[in-house]
């Protein structure tokens, strides 16, 4: 009885007492979830238009950040630096498109998915061999991004909001309103989505693929390159970063692989429910639950529905 | 045209279905086997003994394991390191609560402990495929690691949160521990080796390597076919499971001789493993052993194999060179040859079949 109470009723209990901070985890929750859903956008991104499961994105996220804070210091400006690793991630895109995806094409998922691990390797190795090991400090005043915090009062306690976290939720949002109105209203836009409807049907009426995924590749590691501005602001930019791509997948899951509102609405999901998981169960079993409630939430909506929350239906035939 | 099978014939149907039809084939086994159990034990270094083997063999039963799942079954999972690791710490408790017991079979039965924890977590195959459950089975790495660190009573309540392994010994010498020789310890892990790719072979020739054959190529058609799904995945995940947990097991008793497991059994020795099914190929035992060789020699080699031909490498520079290589590698690997080192293999024998007259 003991441990029913503990696990059903106290956290209530506990959220009654102190609404200030259920508040606070609340935001932190959402917060984290929207920074979980910009990767996993970036996931989504190149999911649909080539089917490529891209293991790589964590990676990205942390090569983009490094090659902009590289740049500042050899003392490029920070818009100069920007237009540059946009530059740099362009040329990334093309070289994948050429080196990796095009002899593979038509091979298995695994194959592909394999690959972009080998990806991963290679950027890993070719950072640190640029860049150095070293964690480096992310340029925030530089980029306008506006640092301290905002304290105010709700329900009889007070709230701490961070003006970086209010910064990542709001570009993080204009992103995706961005994306949504490129893939909605564009010529390249449509042609992402018939690619990513059919890549038969897509090559029959003229769309070139191979174009197509540069495109979708690119996309990728501008988003990449905003998501590391973001995380590396708020930590450091180095290689622990890259383990936020492991953060991603069950946000992918849950939302499913071929839906970017599944990504937004999984990131936040994640992200409510790591945090208060963590804030108001984790101390029954010893806390550090963070790493793998997330995952179960994940399969706990997997069992329901095996495509994930948005996911395109899955028809099997024989 | 000494590798060539004209004039062997096959009298029964069982000396046609032989695992090795060829007869050359056979004797290049036992050669292989007489190499890896005579003489590389009597000329080998310890250090080649303790570096290269030892970490070979155990690379080679742990990618066993992940075939199994993933080659044969075609079910992704990316939880191996974490069940490794569940063999490991069975093992370890075994043997301290029962130290009377030999450590070789303990080794054996923490295979079972593995087993069944991976039967659990294979239990979602049944309804989530594809890459949703490679990330499904991500969540049994990361619980289980947790559960690593966590649980005091895994590793005994000692203060560092480490295995400290005791000496075994093994008809009078000791096979564990600090006092046991690499030369002992190789000869064991390759003992356990060659049984358990015996066992291996004989299950996935017959029925149930069929059944997990046909899972994979189409798991709706099997069912049609009156394979029933729910057990043949969990067996195919138990199996696997029970794999990687000897090797696990055997890993941290014999090779690694303690340590803490969340450096072993984390994520990366997952994804490591993986990368030596894949380039390994597939659906092949040979392939494992290929895999592991190629994925652990390359670093050896980068380490210690450079700085002798007059290349300078730092740690950190050599670290560096290794994550870009094998990335490298592995993309190399995929273009040339997506089914692997094992296709190559199977491709040059055909070569060699035919040499010098190949039309």
């Amino acid at each position: 009885m003991d441990i029913l109470f503990n696990v059903f009723v106290d956290p209530f209990l506990q959220m009654r007492a102190a609404p200030d901070l259920l508040v606070q985890t609340l935001w932190e929750g959402l917060v984290s979830g929207v920074l979980y859903a910009l990767i996993a956008l970036g996931f989504v991104l190149i999911f649909k238009a080539s089917g490529v499961f891209n293991f790589a994105q964590g990676i990205m996220v942390v090569f983009a950040a490094l090659t902009l804070v590289g740049f500042h210091e050899k003392g490029v400006p920070a818009w100069l630096a920007v237009a540059l690793t946009l530059g740099v991630m362009a040329l990334l895109a093309m070289a994948v498109e050429r080196v990796v995806l095009r002899p593979l094409v038509n091979q298995p998922d695994i194959i592909l998915f394999m690959a972009t691990f080998g990806l991963t390797y290679v950027l890993i190795g070719l950072g640190e061999f640029i860049f150095g090991g070293e964690p480096k400090q992310m340029i925030t005043e530089e980029l306008f991004i506006p640092r301290g915090a905002i304290d105010v009062a709700v329900l009889g306690g007070r709230v701490t909001f961070q003006k970086i976290d209010i910064a990542a939720a709001l570009i993080a949002s204009l992103m995706i309103a961005g994306l949504a109105l490129f893939f909605q209203y564009t010529r390249i836009g449509r042609a992402l989505r018939a690619v990513a409807d059919s890549h038969k049907a897509a090559l029959s009426v003229g769309i070139s693929l191979n174009q197509i995924w540069v495109i979708v590749w690119f996309a990728a590691g501008i988003v990449a390159l905003i998501t590391g501005i973001m995380w590396g602001a708020r930590s450091d930019v180095s290689f622990a970063l890259q383990v936020i791509a492991l953060k991603a997948l069950p946000v992918l899951i849950l939302g499913g692989f071929t839906s970017i509102p599944g990504a937004i609405v999984g990131g936040l999901i994640i992200g409510l429910g790591e945090k208060l998981g963590e804030f108001y169960w984790g101390p029954l079993v010893g806390g550090g639950i963070e790493n793998w409630v997330a995952y179960v939430i994940a399969l706990a909506f997997l069992m329901v529905r095996p495509q994930g929350l948005f996911g395109d239906k899955i028809i099997e035939r024989i | 045209m000494l590798y060539r099978e004209t004039g062997q014939f096959k009298k029964t149907y069982a000396a046609d279905m032989a695992v090795f039809p060829i007869l050359q084939d056979r004797i290049g086994l036992a050669v292989i086997l007489v190499v890896a159990a005579g003489f590389i034990p009597a000329f080998g270094s310890n250090f080649f003994l303790s570096s290269v083997m030892i970490p070979f063999l155990v690379f080679s039963l742990a990618a066993m394991g992940l075939n199994i799942i993933t080659g044969y079954t075609g079910l992704i999972s990316l939880g191996t390191g974490a069940f490794m690791g569940v063999g490991a710490y069975a093992c370890y408790k075994l043997t301290t609560a029962f130290p009377g017991v030999n450590i070789v079979v303990w080794i054996l039965v923490s295979g079972f402990f593995s087993a069944a924890i991976g039967a659990v977590f294979g239990l979602p195959s049944l309804r989530i495929k594809g890459f949703y459950l490679a990330v499904a089975t991500l969540a049994a790495q990361f619980f289980l690691e947790w559960c690593f660190v966590r649980i005091p009573w895994l590793y005994n309540y000692a203060a560092s949160g480490a295995i400290e392994v005791p000496t075994r010994t093994l008809l009078g010498i000791p096979v564990t521990g600090a006092t046991a020789t690499p030369t002992t310890r190789y000869l064991v892990i390759l003992g356990l080796v060659v049984l358990l790719t015996w066992v291996a072979s004989n299950i996935l020739h017959g029925r149930i390597g069929r059944t997990f054959m046909a899972v994979r190529d189409m798991d709706i058609a099997a069912e049609l076919m009156g394979i029933r799904l729910l057990p043949a995945k969990l067996m195919a995940f138990a199996l696997s499971s029970f794999y990687c947990g000897v090797a696990g097991a055997v890993m941290m008793f014999l090779w690694y001789g303690g340590g803490e497991a969340s450096d072993a059994f984390n994520i990366n020795q997952s994804f490591n493993i993986l990368f030596m099914v894949i380039i390994g190929g597939l659906g092949s035992l040979i392939g494992c052993f290929l895999g592991a060789a190629l994925l652990n020699v390359v670093p050896i080699i980068l380490k210690f194999g450079l700085p002798a031909l007059g290349v300078p490498l730092g740690g950190a520079t050599a670290e560096h060179i290794n994550h870009l290589f094998v990335g490298g590698l592995i993309i190399f690997f995929l273009i040339v040859e997506p089914h692997g080192l094992a296709r190559l293999w199977q491709i040059m024998k055909q070569k060699l079949r035919t040499w010098p007259f190949p039309y």
